[in-house]
């Protein structure tokens, strides 16, 4: 008997048994709320606000500083505006950017965590219960403003690896935060991010120490509950000489009418022959069939090769928010350094995503490589916005890019800007480019078969993407393939 | 099993189908031969569903059920399997994947349990046996850069995986060497048995060399002008279809 006919061959994961089922599911899945009762600072922006944040850490002065320069620097700012979308204006004052549910603040034991919120995690598929979890994945669970804890940080410590909150680290690690922070993403590259180094209240920060493989997934889930807030996180992630992490985010919130703010900023370091794999399934609320409410995911990722031979690979499935504004990229300094890109961006209803990459190509013989999938239903837009740029000491630079988008409907958009600049010309730089629609004919065939509408379209959209789900750890390849096909219900047939 | 009577059907305003009566018995098989244009594929996009089509007369009994009124898919589930003149590509979509899909899908609508992963390799390979396929051919994407006698194997193949009470092959012939019709029809015999039903669709007779059907039916400009037995597709070969031209006095409706 052969046996990969039905074993998920490692390049064919759409193949596992079971995994499009069809998913009856009406509404996001995510969208409750969370009676707890929480510790908050008045609505409003200014610098009292950024000492009462401080405080609340018991952060160190430096890093109190930090933050003012930050925001000082912010409110001579404009809002980017280059953007394919378009959204109400937001009111920095009408914002609550600090708060945390009512617990032991960052306990030291993990049954320390309020059943309520232990609750929560177990209603997402998350559990903070150390033996229950029967793959080896550590969790870093974050509740609006503030992590509420952290697993797995005593196996990983063993290994010389640092897996905690960024309050913690900027208490317990201080060398490593002021030698990294804002080394990748400096607190004045871009409104957002200045706003993020202003009032940024907590995130995860990962060490591995050179030579470490980490034996597990590293994880952080962000779940926004409170009303009227913003969340505002920064991670941060440092790969030693020669070691290996990979790194996945997750993320959901309550429906709302009103639009809820997210200004993160992610920022990540490979020494030489390190390698970094971040993946990231984004499923904020994304408003509703109206358009009414969702999140305003507006954030900054950025990785920096700055060894020789390192490698970051950025996979992301976006398929929640109302507006996405999101550009993981890479700066290629080490020579041999390689950066990768893979997107699947779903946008429904009155969705709107501006989403890709920046490959910085400046050390010799690097190579960069995008996939995007952009998948448009509804009235929704979807942009895919990439630069690639090679400068002049970067000799042999190689980059391919392939941007696909698919329609399913005709009310949608989907548009490409990709960006070329190249000053060495030894590069190599290839973009191909596809636009397809969801056939009534690939409908019809599936049906013929047995088949309903929304299966087909699941199997449609999952083999269009499979590329990119490919990418994903196999522990969250099918939660995502499932997301695929519930953020397309309703809009076919 | 399967009776038709009086079907119209029109598309973009275009009436193509002018009255269609067709009987078809469970254990038969029945051919329908035309000239390109005729309206074979229309009548088997109107018998397994598909709704640009718009039926403007006429009703077709299906094993007791109103198939008019049933979705696509309800048909497929019911017994009804079209292998398509033209498959179509669905990239990233793995043959195995989408096939086992439809199984299960036809099995929930039937009320049975989806198969496992072990009964569904065993049917897999028990099929795979009679149709004279490879599974390379299987893991690819679906119909995406197969031959042409690569995607009729795999129509026909899919119908020996789904088992249907009734199903229309149009055109299954067209685009494969003796080698390969050989092979589809000696699979498509293998599957037939006393229960189930086939409409066969083509242009030439050399088809029904080895698929021998009980009834051929001359599909003219939206009628059935003509029926018999399967003589009738060794005089169309022999005089073509001008011959039902002239008896019909309808050529002048024929561009
Ligand atoms: N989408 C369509 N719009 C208009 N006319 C169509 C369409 N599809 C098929 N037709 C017409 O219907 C007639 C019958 O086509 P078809 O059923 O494919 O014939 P056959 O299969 O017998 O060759 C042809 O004249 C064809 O041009
Ligand atoms: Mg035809």
């Amino acid at each position: 008997m052969n046996s990969d006919l039905y074993l998920p061959a490692a390049n064919d994961r759409n193949d596992e048994p079971g995994i499009i089922e069809r998913t009856v599911l009406n509404e996001y899945k995510y969208g409750f709320v969370t009676d707890i009762e929480a510790d908050e600072a008045p609505k409003g922006l200014d610098e009292n606000i950024i000492r009462f944040i401080s405080a609340k850490k018991n952060e160190p002065e430096w890093m109190l500083e930090w933050r003012l320069k930050a925001f000082r620097h912010w409110l001579k700012m404009e809002e980017p505006t280059w953007a394919n979308v378009s959204y109400t204006p937001i009111n920095y004052q009408d914002i609550i950017y600090y708060s945390a549910p009512k617990q032991k603040v960052n306990p030291a034991n993990l049954d320390e965590i309020d059943p309520e919120l232990r609750r929560t995690f177990e209603k997402l598929g998350i559990s903070l219960d150390e033996q229950k979890r029967l793959s080896g994945v550590a969790v870093d669970a974050v509740v609006d403003s503030v992590s509420i804890g952290t697993t797995f940080k005593k196996q990983l410590a063993e290994l010389g690896i640092i897996f905690c909150s960024m309050s913690e680290a900027i208490r317990e690690h201080p060398e490593l935060i002021k030698k990294h922070l804002g080394s990748v993403v400096p607190i004045t590259d871009n409104f957002f991010a200045a706003l993020n180094a202003a009032v940024f209240t907590d995130g995860s920060f990962c060490y591995i120490p050179k030579g470490v493989r980490s034996p597990m997934e590293l994880s952080t889930y962000f779940r926004i509950n409170a009303e009227n807030t913003g969340q505002f996180e920064r991670t941060l992630i440092v790969a030693e000489e020669g070691s290996y992490v990979s790194y996945l985010e997750g993320c959901t919130a309550p429906m709302r009418d009103e639009n809820q703010l997210h200004a993160a900023v992610v920022e990540l370091i490979t020494m030489d022959n390190a390698e970094i794999k971040y993946s990231t399934v984004q499923n904020w609320y994304p408003g509703d069939k109206e358009g009414v409410g969702g999140i305003y995911n507006f954030v900054t990722k950025r990785g920096i090769c700055k060894g020789v031979n390192s490698k970051i690979s950025w996979t992301q499935v976006e398929t929640g928010s109302s507006i996405t504004w999101k550009y993981p990229s890479v700066i290629l300094k080490g020579d041999n350094s390689v950066g990768e890109f893979y997107s699947v961006a779903v946008t429904n209803n009155y969705q709107q995503a501006d989403t890709g990459t920046k490959m910085m190509h400046l050390g010799k013989n690097t190579k960069s490589r995008i996939v995007s999938k952009g998948i448009s239903a509804g009235f929704s837009n979807n942009s895919y916005r990439g630069l690639v740029h090679v400068s002049k000491g970067a000799t042999n630079a190689r980059n391919f890019s392939q941007c696909d988008s698919l329609l399913l409907g005709d009310k949608c958009g989907a548009h490409t800007f990709p960006y070329i600049e190249v000053k060495n010309n030894t590069a190599m730089v290839e973009h191909e480019a596809t636009t397809s629609k969801i056939g009534e004919d690939q409908i019809f065939y599936c049906n013929q078969r047995g088949i309903d509408n929304e299966t087909a379209v699941a199997l449609i959209i999952n083999g269009f993407a499979k590329e990119v789900m490919n990418q994903l750890p196999m522990e969250f390849a099918v939660e995502a393939q499932k997301l695929l096909a519930i953020s397309l219900e309703g809009s076919v047939g | 099993m399967l009776n038709i009577r009086n079907l119209h059907a029109r598309i973009d305003g275009k009436n193509i189908l002018k009255g269609i009566n067709l009987e078809i018995k469970a254990g038969e098989v029945h051919a329908i031969m035309g000239p390109n244009g005729s309206g074979k594929s229309t009548l088997a996009s109107v018998l397994a569903g598909r709704k640009e089509y718009e039926v403007t007369e006429g009703s077709v009994d299906f094993l007791g059920k109103d198939l008019l009124d049933l979705s696509p898919e309800a048909r497929a589930g019911e017994g009804l399997f079209l292998a398509f003149q033209y498959p179509i590509e669905i990239p990233g979509l793995s043959t195995t994947n989408f096939i086992k899909t439809a199984v299960n899908e036809v099995r929930k609508y039937r009320g049975e349990n989806a198969l496992d992963a072990v009964g569904f390799l065993r049917l897999m390979k028990e099929k795979m046996a009679i149709m004279n396929i490879d599974q390379s051919l299987l893991s690819r994407s679906l119909n995406e850069g197969f031959s042409g006698g690569e995607k009729k194997r795999n129509e026909i193949f899919q119908m020996a995986m789904l088992q249907p009470r009734f199903a229309i092959l149009d055109e299954t012939d067209s685009g494969l060497d003796i080698d390969a019709i050989r092979i589809v029809a000696n699979g498509v015999n293998k599957l037939r048995n006393k229960d189930n039903a086939v409409l066969v669709v083509t242009h030439y007779q050399r088809l029904l060399d080895y698929i021998v059907p009980d009834f051929v039916h001359v599909l003219y400009n939206g009628r059935i002008v003509k029926s018999g037995t399967k003589e009738l597709a060794l005089e169309l070969e022999e005089r073509g279809y001008d011959f039902i031209r002239s008896e019909n006095h309808i050529g002048e409706e024929v561009k």
